[in-house]
């Protein structure tokens, strides 16, 4: 008897403690798969999203955004808001109280001075690419072990840029110390190997190809993460990673499938894994060109405002070509259900969104009648004209199948209210390159009208909104670094964003913040916006926790994944 | 005593191209492959007027359809029917292919010649292939577009000056193995003794080049001239991939295979068309340089 | 010969040292920014200091010279530091790849062992199926084996690797199961059972590479056999009663083998950098890849040091083909 309830209470304890320990580590290996490799693992030192997704597994950021959107704590102990003291009233300060008790995955403990140290590895010479995540920042002072206080040179109505997000990760101060200035590139062990806090530690990294990981013994959350293994396998084609998930099965999770929604939902079938999608900010969008892009003006001229747009600049001409567009045709065509139409420049958060729907009906005959009214008449071969000026429009976009797509069809309904439009087709690294040697960048802008998709960071457009400042224009005198693409200019569009600059309270931010982007898209169609563009992934049906998230990384909880049995 | 060393001869001396088209015509394969050829150039000429649909036409409402009475190949995602893409687009892929290997041919065929016959002209000719060599491809396909795009435009208009910037930009990179290959096959057939006996009569360097050592070097020309065009076409659709060839609605072969392969699952004909007509056309080229080689050649010729 | 070989080896520096200048201006005059592919979130500004951090600023001369010197005379320090045990290289910045931040000799050497493993072995394969294929199809001319040998070659030749490669990937790897469409680069060959892994996981792309490496030596060697053939020391030989084998595989072979030697010698280099397609469509780590990948990434560095490496092997093998030459067939003089 004494030795049945032994045996039963010695089963029962190593049962116990092997359910206990069979929690971190469990699972085995998982496996991820991105049709971009990273390339190194310091975000700082690259602005591709591929390493700075890759390395948000290893080094944390203080906060970051959750898939609706909010805000939660990360490394800090809770966000900081003025209602509980965290930011200053006259908001120029906001004080950050780290969680006690992390560790670093080498054991030491995680203190303010690494982030101190991470501010100061960022900002000064000779810069880091998120420098504008530290923008305003006069000083960053480690209060105690446990509390850093950063002070603005003016009130910021949003001071979470430094920290939240996985842009701006806290690096180790002892690792990376003799890292700093000009010898950041050749600490190439760091930048291929940073210590972190996060679920998982480096074990091999080869560039441009696969990272190696395993489970941090020293991660701050007990049975976490249940995986002892990763696999970040990097290359080939959005096609190649989606296979390889839905269809194959060698991987757990694709990251960003662009590709045509049949051609997912025929992979969907293979019944290995299934497409998630969500929505965050990005849009694509026709930008129309205020200024003359003629190769007849000389170079200083050729867009720049010297040289206002023949056709474009009435507004008619760029309301006709608004309504002539199908957007719902359009989205189902080229996304499914990965994308919206939408005739906001700013499509979320709510908050931000205008409820401008007008657009998504398409009218021919209504444009057709809106440049008649405006005089312009169609000639003999069907192309409308005025004063000898011929509606025939340069369009140019990016080499990729749902742009040529989009392209042809816009083409075609242009074509309908008489415009003439010839397409050209660049390749993605010219055109979004901004050498200035070239003709072809989206910043030079050397045609009528051009098609891409840009969005912001986080959940605050204000820094998005000043693209369109008066004066931010690309032109030979900035070398063509500039980002007010259309060349658009109001007084009152920039007297309403210094408005914004200064005001915090939410609500308010809201209605100007859309006050902006009517400003843009309904009321002077300067901006044509398509396609709100969500991002579809694909994931195992093995894989337990994944949760989509398109404002922060993608792999943000990848420390509470698990294997469904 | 017979007469028959004093007749005279009733029938006419036979030309020598009538003998090379009697040789090329008992070559089955080469004629099957001049008929086929043929009939593509025809169908690509011809084809576009007699076709009801337009190669740009978008019906949406028919999009995404196999085969059927109407559109015998389909249509692709936004309705444009197969058939009249593929025939549209054999007009610029055929054209392309063949301008661009006639460039590259008679560049790599020059040098060559001119480097395995001329001692003197050799090392540098050979450097010079050796530079172009090993210049990476993307970037100077980059550089030609960026200093000879709008030139061209301005001067011949957007579509000719873009096929001839193209065809230039393939031509000009290709050339290289040619000039190798017939420089290797000129080393050897310069040492033989018929090269020997035509110098000592007195011939001139451009009589034995053009007389004796171009009809010998005939067969890798011929070989280069096949790889050459699929190559040509293969090219001019990797260029469009990279946003480096005609514009989006200019549907060349190459770039109706290129965009067919993700849906390789779902409509496997779409791939499949492209394909075929890129293979016959090579495979047809093949067979009648086979023959015309075999035509050209004496000592086949008359067995 | 000897003279002709000393020649040409010394020719070959200025060479070199030329064909690098010209690549350094082409690419630099071809439009690049290493900013291309960051996205348009960061605001220019900060691209600009990135791009003065990356040397960029600096007038081209100083940065060929830069990278010159490195090249030349810091990355063979490295080399022998790493077999020797010296610290020579101590202290000297070695040629920095703009996308890693590390030094890029380190990656190719990294890559070398796949690259010989995938691409090599796909240039062993065809070269040995070639030949035969060529041989014979040009001696049973217009035989079956010759029409569907020609068929098979140049369905070969006409299909592009963008396209073969997923066609096979689809059917043996998503549709049969057989073999895995992602090619594990961590895996490690230490017993039978893994290396029946890699030979799975290599078959594929070595099919793909190896059918265009096929019919393009398998057409020159054909046509160069049938010109042979017909030749009168064919007639003499058989004439003189020597066998089939003897006149066909060591007398007409060796003088068809000009053309083939050229193509195989051409070809060789493109180990190194040119299975670019089918190590994407693969996801094989080798150089190709890495080239055309910071082509993309307009990562000048990495493509002018791979780039001249492989320049260095054209002009290598040039020069042996021209050896090849001159031992293949005795007739042709160089002096």
């Amino acid at each position: 008897m004494k030795m049945k309830s032994l045996m039963l209470g010695v089963v029962s304890t190593l049962a116990f403690t092997s359910a206990l320990h069979a929690e971190r580590g469990s699972d085995g290996n998982v496996g991820i798969i991105y049709w971009q490799a990273p390339s190194i693992l310091n975000p700082y030192l690259s602005g591709g999203t591929k390493d700075i997704e890759s390395s948000s597994l290893v080094i944390e950021a203080l906060g970051g955004y959750d898939p609706t959107g909010a805000m939660y704590a990360r490394l800090a102990a809770e966000i900081p808001t003025v209602a509980n003291g965290g930011i200053s009233e006259d908001l120029t300060s906001i004080t950050w109280k780290l969680k006690p008790g992390v560790l670093w995955s080498d054991g030491t403990p995680f203190t303010s001075a690494d982030v101190v140290f991470t501010a100061d590895y960022c900002i000064g010479e000779p810069g880091c690419y998120q420098e504008a995540k530290f923008e305003g920042v006069k000083s960053i002072d480690a209060v105690d072990d446990l509390t850093v206080k950063i002070t603005f040179e003016k009130p910021m109505p949003n001071p979470y840029g430094p920290f939240v997000g996985s842009q701006t990760p806290i690096l180790q101060k002892a690792q990376f110390q003799n890292c700093t200035g000009t010898k950041r590139q050749e600490c190439t062990a760091e930048n291929f190997g940073p210590i972190g806090t996060g679920a998982f530690v480096v074990t091999d990294f080869k560039p441009n190809d696969v990272i190696q990981m395993k489970a941090n013994e020293n991660y701050r959350e007990a049975g976490k993460p249940r995986f002892a293994t990763l696999v970040f396998k990097g290359g080939g084609d959005a096609a190649g990673a989606g296979r390889a998930v839905m269809e194959t099965g060698e991987y757990d999770h694709a990251w960003n499938l662009q590709l045509a929604p049949e051609v997912i939902k025929q992979m969907a079938e293979g019944g290995k894994g299934k497409p998630v999608s969500g929505f965050s900010t990005a849009v694509e969008r026709l930008e129309m060109n205020m200024t003359n892009p003629s190769a007849d003006l000389d170079a200083d001229t050729r867009s720049t405002r010297k040289a206002p747009h023949p056709f474009l600049t009435d507004i008619a001409v760029r309301k006709a070509l608004s309504m002539a567009i199908d957007r719902v045709l359009l989205t189902e065509i080229g996304y499914g259900v990965a994308g919206r139409p939408t005739c906001n420049l700013v499509p979320g958060p709510d908050v931000y969104a205008s409820d401008n729907t007008e657009c998504l009906t398409q009218d021919i005959e209504g444009a057709k009648a809106l440049l008649e009214g405006a005089g312009w008449v169609a000639g003999a071969d069907g192309v409308r004209s005025k004063d000898g000026v011929r509606l025939s429009i340069l369009y140019q976009t990016s080499t990729n199948a749902v742009r040529q797509d989009y392209q042809a069809l816009i083409k075609e309904w242009w074509s309908q209210i008489g415009v003439e439009t010839e397409l050209r087709n660049l390749n993605a690294s010219v055109f979004f390159g901004g050498d200035p040697g070239s003709p072809d960048t989206f910043q030079k802008f050397y045609a009528d009208v051009e098609m891409y998709t840009n969005l912001f960071d986080g959940t605050d457009p204000q820094a998005y909104l000043s693209a369109y400042r008066c004066g931010n224009e690309p032109s030979p005198a900035n070398n063509w670094a500039g980002e007010n693409i259309n060349r658009f200019c109001d007084p009152a569009y920039d007297a309403l964003l210094d408005e914004l600059a200064s005001t915090s309270e939410i609500n308010k931010r809201g209605e100007i913040g859309r006050k902006l982007n009517d400003m843009l898209t309904k009321d002077s169609y300067t901006i044509v916006p398509l396609t709100w563009r969500g991002r579809v992934s694909a994931i195992s049906n093995t894989l337990g926790g994944f949760e989509l998230n398109t404002w922060d990384s993608e792999l943000w909880n990848a420390a509470d994944w698990y294997r469904i049995k | 005593m017979t007469d028959a060393s004093t007749h005279q001869l009733k029938t006419n001396p036979r030309s020598k191209w009538l003998d090379v088209w009697r040789e090329f015509r008992n070559h089955k394969g080469a004629v099957a492959g001049a008929i086929i050829f043929f009939g593509i150039v025809l169908l690509v000429l011809v084809g576009p007027f007699l076709w009801p649909f337009e190669p740009n036409s978008i019906d949406i409402r028919n999009r995404n359809q196999g085969p059927s009475l109407l559109h015998p190949l389909g249509t692709d995602q936004l309705g444009r029917d197969t058939m009249a893409r593929i025939m549209t687009g054999g007009r610029t892929s055929i054209s392309v292919g063949l301008a661009a290997m006639l460039l590259s041919l008679s560049l790599g065929t020059a040098i060559g010649i001119l480097s395995g016959y001329f001692k003197k002209l050799d090392g540098i000719l050979m450097r010079f292939t050796d530079l172009f060599l090993s210049l990476p491809l993307l970037p100077l396909l980059l550089v030609m577009m960026l200093l000879f795009r709008e030139p061209l435009s301005g001067t011949f208009g957007p579509e000719k000056g873009m096929f001839i910037l193209i065809v230039v930009s393939i031509g000009v990179t290709s050339w290289m193995p040619t000039a190798r290959i017939v420089r290797g096959d000129v080393l050897a057939i310069k040492e033989r003794e018929f090269i020997l006996a035509a110098r000592s009569i007195g011939g001139t360097d451009a009589k034995i080049i053009f007389r004796h050592i171009l009809p010998n070097v005939f067969s890798p020309i011929m070989v280069s001239a096949t790889l050459g065009i699929a190559n040509a076409i293969i090219t001019e659709s990797a260029l469009s991939f990279l946003g480096l060839g005609f514009p989006p609605d200019f549907p060349t072969w190459g770039r109706l295979l290129n965009d067919a392969v993700e849906f390789i699952q779902l409509h496997p004909e779409r791939v499949f068309w492209p394909g075929l007509a890129i293979s016959l056309t090579v495979l047809s080229i093949n067979y009648l340089g086979d023959g015309l080689r075999d035509a050209l050649d004496p000592r086949i010729r008359g067995r | 010969m000897l003279k002709y070989l000393v020649r040409r080896l010394l020719i070959s520096v200025p060479t070199l040292l030329i064909i690098s200048i010209v690549i350094f201006l082409l690419l630099n005059l071809a439009p690049n920014d290493p900013m291309a592919q960051v996205p348009l979130t960061i605001p220019p500004e900060v691209k600009e200091k990135m791009r003065e951090a990356l040397g960029l600023g600096q007038p081209l001369y100083v940065q060929y010279a830069k990278w010159l010197v490195q090249f030349m005379w810091v990355e063979p320090q490295v080399y022998l530091d790493h077999v020797l045990g010296t610290t020579m290289s101590e202290g000297q910045q070695r040629i920095f790849s703009w996308q890693t931040r590390s030094p890029v000799m380190d990656i190719i050497v990294q890559r070398l062992p796949q690259t010989l493993w995938v691409v090599g072995m796909a240039y062993v394969v065809g070269v040995l199926i070639a030949l035969p294929i060529g041989i014979y199809s040009a001696y049973k001319q217009y035989s079956v084996f010759d029409q569907v040998g020609t068929f098979v070659t140049m369905i070969g030749y006409s299909v592009p690797p963008f396209f073969s490669g997923v066609f096979v990937i689809i059917l043996f790897s998503v549709q049969l199961g057989w073999f895995p469409s992602v090619y594990d680069t961590l895996h490690e060959v230490v017993d039978w059972e893994t290396f029946k892994f890699q030979l799975r996981q290599m078959i594929m792309p070595v099919m793909v590479l190896a059918l265009q490496v096929t019919a393009q030596i398998s057409r020159f060697m054909r046509s160069s056999m049938l010109d042979n053939l017909n030749q009168d020391y064919v007639r003499t030989a058989r004439a003189k009663g020597l066998s089939e084998w003897t006149v066909v595989a060591v007398h007409v072979v060796r003088n068809s083998m000009i053309p083939v030697v050229t193509v195989i010698a051409l070809n060789l280099p493109s180990i190194f950098g040119g299975a670019i397609i089918t190590e994407q469509v693969f996801k094989v780590n080798g150089i190709g890849q890495q080239l055309i990948i910071a082509i993309y990434a307009n990562d000048l560095p990495t493509v002018q040091t791979i780039t001249f490496m492989f320049a260095v092997l054209i002009v290598v093998f040039s020069l042996i083909a021209d050896i090849l030459y001159g031992i293949l067939d005795r007739r042709i003089r160089y002096d």
